[in-house]
């Protein structure tokens, strides 16, 4: 024992932390043996259609059933005044708002719910959908939210005309919902003032809609003999469900179960509790039948939880090199006609104080004001932590905007202005703790991955040759993230705190069952979690079972989204297993008659020191658990549970390098390269993490160069199927060059930062840099995304550059 | 009440007699009438390529094919593609080369990387993304997909007898 073969056998036994460990879930997936919400079939069920709204804002006048009713197969025809009597025709948020689950004499948004058909199959239910007479009287459609606050401004929302406010401070006309501000705005006036350079862009951050390639659904089952409710469902955060159901419906929260199964993606669109699943539920109540609802693509991209619309503007002050002394970023956020997206009740615009960035920013102001229009609600979703995405575009791009001004470097810019390695902790003006960071390492690390400076000179070159038919941009982006909400001190969701939980039990042989409070919709949960266990109990990964999303199997968390598993529940899942290995150290030193200070761990065994050969194995004590061979008063079984509140957020970061080559006469944007460093701290599994990084610049390449939700100054759709909204093919998406520094989290039981938003919240910037940046030369500061090729088209043709 | 019609085709190898409205579409009859839940319904709309099977021969979108045409067909769908036990060099690739994330595109794209691989057995990266780009996959960034098609190209090259 002990020699460094046999050590390294041992180790590689585990597949532990650190190992490209292939993949516990896919054995089902690849067989086509998934079990996700449309797969579930239970006797008797309904299937409901849902009857939508035409029209943008609308008074119904009345809602005729008869036909319907009289169409074959159709049981039941839901309208608000059906849920009234058990006063559910409306539902509180998970923003503070309240939302209508049927539309209550008004519609506020097109394809807002307004009838559900019961029926014996999704045919017959759609048939019945179709028969459904509702009698509107078109109003005007706020569609800019620039036009929500003027003085004449039609008030959308009725029911809470006289409310001053809606959860998050006072509001000061009908269509206000909140006022955010942070940092000093007095201190940030005054740096302005004072600046030898000031900048100012407004920049959009368009609607965009995740468009998981699982649309929303579920299969609500109540049992009228017992009073259980069970709701299988696409959801996030099924724990959260479960509470708001109890919420609503006044069952004891110990008889419903939500179960989350296998979700096809979510990405922040399965964080929202939807009017459908609702009145599913309802409908179940009533018919003492099983009833599934399942959204067409139209409805989800339509109705559920879009992101972003956030018009922002963006102001720095800096001394003439570029040092900047001051940061005013202002947002007027869209978030649609209910606020109904997910947003801690202390922090209504989300994490967007994260907008300094990597940045030692002096002096800083923020402020937000969201407004209601007649489109969908939502707002946050879209692979990043609440608002995070805003506010980084936001700064990576002003640092471009100051760079071309003061005549800096882009790269130069930059590392002027980090954070520098030894200011570590650095508490932001902004009042956040970026725990540990060291930029300049990664972004020096990738300029020298390109030959950033060969790069600049082609691109000088080129734009010397005013015959060049193409234009070639380098975009940069040095983002600093902020996930794994969160403190309980900070972050609480209808009052209840983000920590998150991991049950562990040990069987008597040496398998492991762990459960917890998350839910994987794709991030490879059954394998990170059991690396975590395998490394931190010396059990190889192969016996250790992961299970989530059942909650009345696993402990109450608050789900998947914001990065917050690896942060948080992989910190409970570290932290249960070490209360695990406390007792087991109890008991090794009870068999080998020795005191615990004189034994130590060697990834399997706890050993005597100075004494090898005395040692057990963590095998050999998962059975001695299971026997009366244990130390005086100890109990039986190697079982913890651990609920992790986390002393603060973490701080992922990366450097992003984008080299792309623009047709001057068509505007078509061909992606050159792409590189990506990103440092989530600790690594668990390079393969999964790598996976991760390509899926979230993908979908950073498909919101900066194509997505889009549009409308119509009536408020009517203009983009919600797949023919019209960009999803990325394996045809338009770039190669993904991928490289990482490892800097861990202090505060985190194995430095870990989490990973799968970086991409996203990083990648967004750095395509729009450097579109932008092969303008830069003509004077351009700023261009909208999506980048498509018909936008970029016309910059080309406005500087006249598209001529032959 | 619907027409209905009795349409009769080989799944996977099996004869299978069922029953279908006039109007089913064929990913229906396959989820709900045959409990074959592999291909998934993503968009109705033949977009994202969720819904792929393979029918004589060639790759289908089932969302966008009523049962009633199929009668007589030949038809393999993901579940056909594990034989005696043993994976499919397709599926195996896939895990091995982490091909998939959440699994919802999965049993569509391997369907159709098994009819492009029929096609053309060893296809170039540039290939391999022309002839996937009918089927959507919003989690991998399509790179480790690419990765997994070549795998089992060569998986599948090594494994045929060469020819004089």
């Amino acid at each position: 024992m002990g020699n460094m073969s046999d050590l390294k056998e041992r180790e590689d036994k585990l597949q532990g932390m650190g190992t490209s460990l292939l993949r516990k879930e896919d054995a089902k997936f690849i067989r086509g043996q998934g079990q996700y919400v449309d797969d579930i079939k239970l006797p008797g069920m309904l299937f409901g259609a849902i009857v939508r709204s035409p029209f943008a804002h609308a008074r119904i006048k009345g809602i005729d059933k008869s036909k319907a009713l009289a169409a074959p197969g159709v049981v039941a025809v839901l309208t608000a005044d059906d849920l009234k009597p058990v006063k559910l025709h409306w539902m509180p948020t998970l923003g503070g708002d309240v939302q209508a689950v049927l539309a209550d004499k008004k519609v506020c948004f097109q394809y807002q719910e307004v009838a559900m058909v019961l029926a014996t199959d999704r045919y017959a239910a759609y048939d019945g959908a179709a028969l459904v007479e509702v009698d509107y009287d078109e109003l005007p459609a706020i569609v800019d939210p620039k036009k929500s606050m003027d003085k004449d401004a039609v008030i959308i929302r009725e029911d809470i005309a006289d409310k001053t406010e809606v959860g998050h401070g006072p509001r000061t006309h009908p269509n206000h919902i909140f006022t955010w501000e942070a940092g000093n705005k007095a201190a940030a006036d005054a740096a302005f003032a004072s600046a030898e350079v000031t900048v100012r862009e407004e920049i959009l951050n368009p609607r965009v809609h995740p468009c998981p390639l699982e649309t929303c659904g579920c299969v609500a089952s109540f049992n009228k003999a017992t009073g259980h409710l069970t709701v299988y469902m696409t959801t996030q955060a099924p724990h959260l469900v479960r509470t708001v159901l109890a919420m609503l419906s006044g069952i004891a929260e110990s008889k419903i179960r939500v179960v989350g199964g296998d979700i096809g993606g979510g990405f922040g669109n399965k964080v929202p509790i939807y009017p459908g699943y609702v009145v599913a539920i309802v409908a179940s109540i009533v018919t003492g039948v099983p009833v599934k609802w399942i959204e067409s693509r139209i409805d989800n991209i339509s109705t559920t939880g879009f992101a972003r619309d956030y018009h922002g503007v963006g102001e720095l002050a800096a001394d003439k090199d570029g040092r900047i002394k001051g940061l005013r970023f202002t947002a007027l956020a869209d978030h649609g006609a209910f606020n109904s997206h997910v947003s801690a009740t202390k922090l209504p615009a989300g994490l967007f104080s994260i907008c300094t960035g990597s940045y030692a920013i002096p002096n800083a102001y923020a402020r937000v004001d969201a407004v209601y229009t007649n489109k969908a609600p939502g707002g946050v979703a879209y692979r990043c932590s609440l608002r995070v995405t805003e506010a980084i575009y936001l700064i990576e791009r002003m640092m471009d905007v100051l760079a071309l001004k003061v005549g800096v470097d882009k790269a130069e810019i930059r590392r002027r202005n980090f954070v520098r390695p030894e200011q570590f902790p650095y508490t932001t003006s902004f009042g956040w703790t970026l725990d540990s960071g060291d930029y300049h390492t990664a972004l020096d690390k990738v300029l020298k991955a390109v030959d950033y400076e060969a790069l600049r000179k082609e691109q000088a070159a080129k734009r010397a040759d005013l015959k060049s038919p193409t234009l070639m941009g380098i975009g940069i982006s040095t983002f600093t993230e902020i996930v794994g909400a969160g403190p309980t001190k900070v972050c609480d969701i209808l009052g209840i705190g983000l920590f998150d939980s991991c049950e562990i039990r040990v069987h008597p042989t040496g398998g492991v069952i762990a459960r917890l409070g998350t839910m994987t919709q794709g991030q490879g949960h059954a394998t990170t979690y059991a690396q975590i266990i395998a490394t931190e109990l010396g059990l190889p990964a192969s016996d250790i079972v992961v299970e989530e999303g059942d909650t009345d199997k696993s402990p109450y968390g608050a789900g998947t989204w914001g990065s917050r598993s690896t942060p948080v529940s992989g910190a409970a899942t570290a932290m249960a297993a070490r209360k695990i290995k406390d007792k087991a150290k109890k008991i090794a030193a009870h068999l080998l008659e020795v005191g615990e200070g004189d034994l130590e761990w060697e990834i399997d065994r706890f050993k005597v020191k100075g004494n090898p050969t005395q040692a057990k194995t963590m095998k050999e004590i998962c059975l001695v658990s299971h026997t009366g061979n244990l130390p005086a008063g100890m109990e039986q079984g190697l079982n913890a549970v651990s609920y992790y509140d986390p002393p603060n957020l973490t701080f992922p970061f990366g450097a992003y390098l984008c080299v792309l080559d623009i047709d001057k006469h068509t505007g078509e944007v061909k992606v050159r390269r792409f590189y990506a460093l990103d440092d989530c701290g600790t690594r668990i599994n390079p393969m999964v993490i790598e996976g991760q990084i390509h899926g979230g610049l993908t979908e950073a390449f498909a919101v900066a160069m194509g997505q889009q939700i549009p409308f119509d100054d009536s408020g009517n759709h203009l983009g919600n199927s797949l023919m019209d909204y960009f999803l990325p093919t394996a045809m338009e998406t770039p190669h993904w060059e991928t490289d990482h520094t490892v800097t861990p989290c202090p505060h985190h039981p194995i430095g870990a930062k989490g990973v799968a938003e970086s991409p996203h919240v990083g990648g967004i910037p750095c395509f729009s840099n450097a579109v932008i940046d092969a303008f830069a030369h003509l004077g351009v500061t700023h261009m909208d995304m999506p980048h498509n090729a018909y936008r970029v088209w016309q910059q080309c043709h406005a500087l006249g550059i598209d001529k032959r | 009440m619907a027409t209905t019609h009795t349409v009769s085709f080989k799944l996977n190898g099996k004869p299978v007699d069922v029953t279908v409205e006039a109007r089913e579409l064929l990913i229906h009859t396959l989820r709900e009438r045959l409990a074959h839940t592999g291909p998934h319904i993503g968009c109705e709309t033949t977009h994202c390529g969720a819904c792929t099977v393979d029918i004589d021969g060639m790759s289908v979108k089932a969302c966008t094919v009523l049962a009633v045409q199929c009668d007589g067909a030949d038809m393999l769908t993901i579940e056909g593609l594990e034989q005696g036990g043993v994976l499919h060099a397709l599926q195996q690739a896939f895990h091995e080369e982490h091909g998939l994330q959440c699994g919802y595109c999965t049993p569509g794209m391997i369907t159709r990387a098994y009819r492009l691989l029929k096609e053309n057995p060893n296809p170039s990266e540039q290939e391999i993304r022309y002839g996937l780009a009918g089927n959507l996959c919003r989690c991998t960034g399509y790179q480790n997909i690419v990765k997994a098609v070549q795998s089992a190209a060569r998986t599948l090259a090594a494994a045929q007898p060469a020819t004089a």
